[in-house]
């Protein structure tokens, strides 16, 4: 195993006002799994866009199998044998299994004969698949492996995978790994990228770490513990936030028996969801993407409405109130979709706290709105959260994700909620916001509010969660201690594979 | 009121040849909106191609001539759009309201010294044999080519969104333009050729409204077909063979309504002139339920960076 | 090679500049479309231009340009309140027949009593009949989920064909030997919306724009429900977070826009125009889209591109009997205008680089 099957040498790339990568260099032999290593915004999503020629780097030159590789677009590094598998899939969920598949392919048989192959490669690897189902229909990890089999049909040298697991139960993260190693075997390199540490200790043979878009290090995944790797990862070592709340045996809000519709055609509708939530506490919702998540919380902040005794909060029936009568009696929500649906893009970050401090800071007064308060509450958020921002004029989305992150969650937390509902915290947030978020989740409880944490990073969840649950399907797994839970336990909480079929391989 | 008046093989006949503007003007948006866009600019693309199509007939003494260069007349003007949508990014709607008003006006301009004249006449194009059958023959196998090519596109859309891998990339775009573009599909240049399509049938369809239709040229000619065939596009769940179905239906529509006028029907004519729109509007209300069908990017702007 | 690359946020002084980057790009390409007419461009340009506001028949011009501007300002404040939120009434030139004929048909209906009460309650009808013809998209986008888009404008083509059933029969002057139309009501003194001051163009159509148009402003700066119509346009998901009702709001902003148009047209039909008439309107309502965008749907920007745009119908009369210039030059003229506007507006969100190709 001599010469590399791709060699990376100075590649950088820069982007009006950050350089996402900046001389990064390594290599990858045949058959090796390399784990790309680094924090959210550590560029390497640039990196591995480079390698499939969806962006051209500045500088520094790649070589595959020792000839200079520059792919100008995918379709040319899918010529030569370099194929990706994205974390927030290519696919089109109005089509079924076999054209998507299709789509990836340079050269695709017909329609007929590709369905033949896809059977027969996806049983080889372990990922039986029905050419025939429409993608929309299919579970996360199920469309995972659409886009796994989509590369492996085109016999791959070097599978690009980008966060894999983070739509995976912990029991499905299990098959994928036997199938990562079994191509491994055969001779496929593999690049890996992910934050996930323990993830790559067990899977990975060798790794680069990325910070700020430069190499920080490289280590042996295998001969290294997950704290040093961390830390050249983060750069600095972090406190774990620390919690001193006691629940109470006062319920704050109660949910018997809720059903809703989900508004979106290949959503997931909640079925049946009951749970009681007691004055500080925190308690975590676990579960992949896509398993009424997104539903829960709108049934939560009133904007999907049910019907009025499923949802009491201190003993009142608010099923059918909307979202602002609901913030007006002290439930308040953050929705995981910083952009586009917790704030307003294109809107200053004053009119955003207005968009859910209306009432509660008192900013308007028979309709007319107060700017000046409003942007008093603002600049509080901005203070209080260490927001970093030119001030309260800027757009939303000239924010980087862990500040907007945190200026949503600031804004919420800083109305004094009774019950707080939060979807996704501290997804795609560095990890000293995510830390700050947690904490002040954690301190927020303390105070005696009632805390519903809706997250698909079980770490954070075993971190600040009193009790632990997760949603399957729109339904409700039972709940249960936070403390003493084994990935085991969570795993099949979650609903194990989800009835995911596992071909001898 | 005299119904004997309305002979069934008329009805029929013209049916077919009200229909046909109808029917290439909603492909051409079928294709348009499979693919993600949303042109609003129907109508100023209509008009544009029946004045384009009118005047180099009358110049050039040939319909076929004219006919082509009303669907490049077409393909001219919704290249405008292509330009303010794709790389402009502008938004939609407003730029499709945009092309329709400039279109009427661009087309009055060009239209001036046409009024009253004649175009020459295409030939019916007579198949030997079928032509001759009685009822049948009239009916369906004595009209002019153009309707028969209408239908011959139709299949050949249908086929094309199929079986084709071009048809696939199609949808694909209009489906989820990011994923496209991840895949390395060029979102941008899928879409202008299909806006391209799309104002080349369009124009085509004006034509035949002036050529053959009607036949002569008078301003504002195109009265709504090109709204009532962005409807027809929305009634026919994106499918070509539905647009098929209908056009005809809207075709019959609009004749049986001039024929009741002819016939003398005890309704004033312009709540008979006005059915065709409220019928258009009565039909958007019952297919609305099942939004399902639309492209899911329908409307959205794509922007690589984003 | 040119590149785009987004802005971090909108730059907000450029979006001030497009409308006038846009006008003037109008001017030469228009000038050069004149000149291949056959017509000299500067002449055209300032015979346009010029001519209305400071030439030899000023006087009589600059009234005209109220009386046109005023319907165009009145129906494009209420579709920039839609326009804002996503939601598309572009059949306001119906809106505007039907109000004027539920005007004018309060008014000819007490003809010949005369009282003051007469011209306020043409002016409820009018508002009333705009609204009720936009409450039928509004009803069914609501219920339904229709586009309004198409619904609204094939409503027009039903209100143009009513309009000539009106004129035709049940509204058409008794004493009109035979000829279509209605009374006029100008001769009407209780039903005549005539200028408040003489030779000023003033009417009450006027009067109402300005309030429309400060009503808006204080509607979209100061108010919650102005905020509301704004985060709806900006961002659909995060106006249902916020608490929005997407269904009172399509109601509500149909409906404005509706009375508006209505208004407008009660206004035209009871003082410039005088009586109802087959060729009744003029293409205020599809006008009106243009000068909602060219004032960036901002109150106060509408007001200037209603001024504007009523310019160039005056002017464009002015060339079309001094130079000879076509009728629907200056519809196409006015056409450029929005495209030029749509595309300067790329400047606003984008700036425009020179840059390395990437795969795009």
């Amino acid at each position: 195993m001599g010469q590399p099957l791709i060699e990376l040498r100075g590649l950088t790339k820069a982007y009006p006002g950050v350089v996402a990568n900046d001389d990064v260099s390594f290599a990858i032999k045949p058959g090796e799994v390399h784990a790309l290593l680094g924090e959210n915004g550590a560029g390497k999503s640039t990196l591995v866009k480079m390698i499939y020629g969806l962006v051209k780097p500045d500088a520094g030159t790649m070589t595959l199998n020792g000839a200079p590789y520059t792919p100008e677009e995918p379709r040319f590094a899918r010529e030569q044998g370099v194929a990706m598998v994205f974390q927030h899939f290519s696919l089109f969920d109005a089509m079924n299994v076999a054209e998507n598949i299709a789509l990836g392919m340079e050269n695709p048989p017909r329609l007929a004969d590709l369905s033949a192959r896809i059977r027969k490669v996806s049983l080889l690897y372990g990922l039986p698949l029905d050419p025939e189902r429409t993608v929309g229909e299919l579970s996360a990890g199920e469309r995972q492996r659409v886009e796994i089999i989509r590369c492996l049909l085109q016999d791959p040298k070097l599978l690009i995978m980008d966060e894999p697991t983070s739509v995976l139960t912990p029991q499905e993260v299990e098959i994928l790994f036997r199938t990562l190693r079994k191509l491994s075997a055969d001779g496929t390199a593999i690049l890996y990228i992910s934050h996930k540490l323990e993830e790559i200790r067990t899977l990975c043979d060798e790794a680069t770490v990325l910070r700020l878009g430069r190499v920080v290090g490289t280590c042996t995944p295998r001969k290294t513990t997950a704290s040093a790797m961390a830390e050249m990862m983060v750069g600095e070592t972090l406190t774990a936030p620390a919690r001193a709340a006691v629940a109470s045996d006062e319920i704050a809000l109660e949910v018997t028996g809720l059903k809703a519709r989900s508004p979106s055609p290949f959503g997931t509708s909640l079925r049946d969801i009951t749970f009681t939530l007691h004055k500080g506490e925190v308690l975590g919702i676990g579960g992949v993407a896509g398993n009424g998540q997104d539903e829960l919380l709108g049934a939560l902040s009133g904007e999907l409405r049910s019907d009025a005794d499923t949802i009491r909060l201190g003993g009142q029936p608010i099923g059918r109130r909307g979202p602002e009568a609901r913030r007006r009696l002290g439930l308040l929500s953050a929705p995981e979709e910083r952009l586009g649906h917790a704030a307003a893009p294109d809107m200053s970050l004053t009119e955003n706290a207005l968009l859910t401090g209306a009432h509660r800071q008192a900013l308007t007064k028979r309709g007319m709105i107060n700017w000046s308060a409003a942007q008093g509450f603002a600049e509080r958020i901005i203070s209080r959260f260490d927001v970093r921002t030119p001030g309260p004029h800027t757009a939303a989305r000239a924010l980087s994700g862990g500040n907007l992150q945190k200026f949503v969650i600031g804004r919420e937390v800083l109305q004094d909620p009774r019950v707080l509902v939060v979807n996704q915290p501290t997804w795609g947030v560095d990890a000293s916001a995510a830390a700050a978020i947690r904490q002040a989740l954690l301190d927020l409880a303390t105070n005696g509010t009632a805390i519903l944490c809706i997250s698909q990073d079980l770490d954070e969840l075993m971190e600040i969660s009193d009790r632990f649950a997760a949603l399957n399907e729109g339904r409700l797994s039972e709940i249960r201690p936070a403390q003493g839970l084994s990935v085991e336990q969570i795993g099949l909480m979650m609903g194990g594979a989800h009835g995911m079929e596992v071909a001898h391989v | 009121m005299d119904l004997t008046a309305i002979s069934p093989t008329l009805l029929i006949a013209s049916l077919m040849v009200a229909a046909t503007p109808l029917l290439l003007a909603a492909l051409g948006e079928l294709i348009v909106e499979r693919a993600g866009v949303l042109n609003l600019g129907v109508e100023g693309m209509m008009i544009t191609g029946a004045i384009c199509g009118f005047a180099i007939s009358v110049e050039t003494g040939s319909p076929y001539l004219g006919l082509v260069f009303a669907a490049i007349g077409g393909a001219l003007l919704s290249l405008l759009f292509a330009l303010l949508t794709q790389l402009v990014l502008a938004n939609q709607v407003a730029s499709g309201l945009a092309l329709t008003l400039f279109g009427l006006g661009l087309s009055a301009l060009l239209g001036q010294s046409y009024v009253g004249v004649k175009p020459p006449s295409m030939a019916r194009l007579d198949l030997p044999g079928l032509s001759d059958l009685p009822f049948v023959g009239r009916v369906l196998f004595s009209h002019d080519p153009v309707l028969y090519f209408g239908i011959a596109l139709t299949i050949a859309t249908w086929a094309f969104l199929k079986f084709t891998r071009a048809g696939l990339i199609l949808r694909a775009v209009g489906e989820n333009h990011t994923a496209a573009h991840a895949l390395g599909y060029k979102v941008v240049r899928v879409r202008i050729l299909a806006i391209l399509f799309g104002g080349a049938c369009a124009g085509l369809g004006g034509a035949y409204i002036s050529l053959i239709r009607v036949p002569q040229w008078t301003e504002g000619m195109t009265a709504g077909i090109g709204w009532i065939a962005l409807a027809l596009v929305v009634f026919a769940s994106w499918k070509p063979l539905r647009v098929l179905l209908g056009a005809y239906l809207f075709g019959g529509l609009s004749v049986l309504q001039l024929n009741l006028q002819a016939a003398g029907l005890a309704v004033p004519v312009e709540y008979l002139a006005m059915s065709p729109y409220i019928i258009t509007i009565l039909v958007l209300v019952l297919m609305s339920a099942d939004k399902s069908r639309a492209p899911a990017s329908l409307g959205r702007i794509f922007h690589a960076s984003s | 090679m040119l590149t785009l690359e987004r802005r971090p946020e909108p730059n907000r002084r450029v979006a001030l500049l497009t409308p006038i980057i846009a006008v003037v790009t109008t001017m030469i390409v228009g000038g050069l479309l004149f000149g291949a007419l056959g017509t000299n461009p500067i002449t055209a340009i300032e015979t346009i231009f010029w001519e209305p506001l400071f030439g030899e028949f000023a006087f009589y011009y600059r009234p005209q340009l109220m009386v046109k501007g005023a319907p165009l300002v009145l129906i494009a404040i209420g579709l920039s309140l839609g326009f804002r939120a996503g939601i598309w009434n572009i059949g306001a030139e119906g809106q505007y027949i039907i109000g004027a004929l539920c005007g004018a048909g309060v008014g000819l209906a007490f003809y010949p009593t005369e009282s003051w009460l007469i011209f306020p309650l043409m002016v409820i009808a009018g508002a009333f009949g705009g609204f009720v013809w936009a409450m039928i998209p509004a009803i069914l986008k609501t219920r339904f989920g229709t586009s309004e888009i198409l619904v609204s404008l094939m409503l027009v083509y039903v209100a143009e064909q009513f309009l000539a059933s009106m004129a035709l029969g049940l509204m058409k002057n008794p004493e009109g030997f035979g000829f279509p139309g209605s009374r006029n009501l100008q001769q009407y003194a209780s039903a005549h919306n005539a200028e408040l001051f003489t030779g000023t163009g003033m009417h009450w159509g006027v009067v109402a724009a300005l309030i429309a148009v400060i009503a808006a402003y204080v509607l979209l700066n100061r108010h919650m429900l102005g905020y509301h119509i704004r985060l709806t346009g900006e961002a659909p998901r995060a106006a249902r977070f916020a608490g929005v009702n997407p269904t009172r709001l399509v109601l509500f902003c149909l409906g404005t826009s509706g009375a508006l148009a209505g208004l407008a047209g009660l206004f035209e039909v009871s003082g410039p125009a005088g009586m109802v008439s087959i060729d009744f309107n003029v293409g205020y309502g599809f006008t009106a889209i243009i000068v909602a965008f060219l004032g960036r749907l901002h109150p106060v920007g509408i007001l200037l591109a209603g001024l504007l745009m009523a310019l160039t119908y005056i002017g464009g009369e002015i060339a079309q009997s001094n130079l000879g210039l076509p009728a629907a030059a200056i519809q196409v003229f006015q056409g450029m205008l929005l495209f030029f506007l749509l595309a300067a507006d790329l400047l606003t969100n984008y700036r425009i680089r020179l840059a390395r190709t990437e795969a795009a």
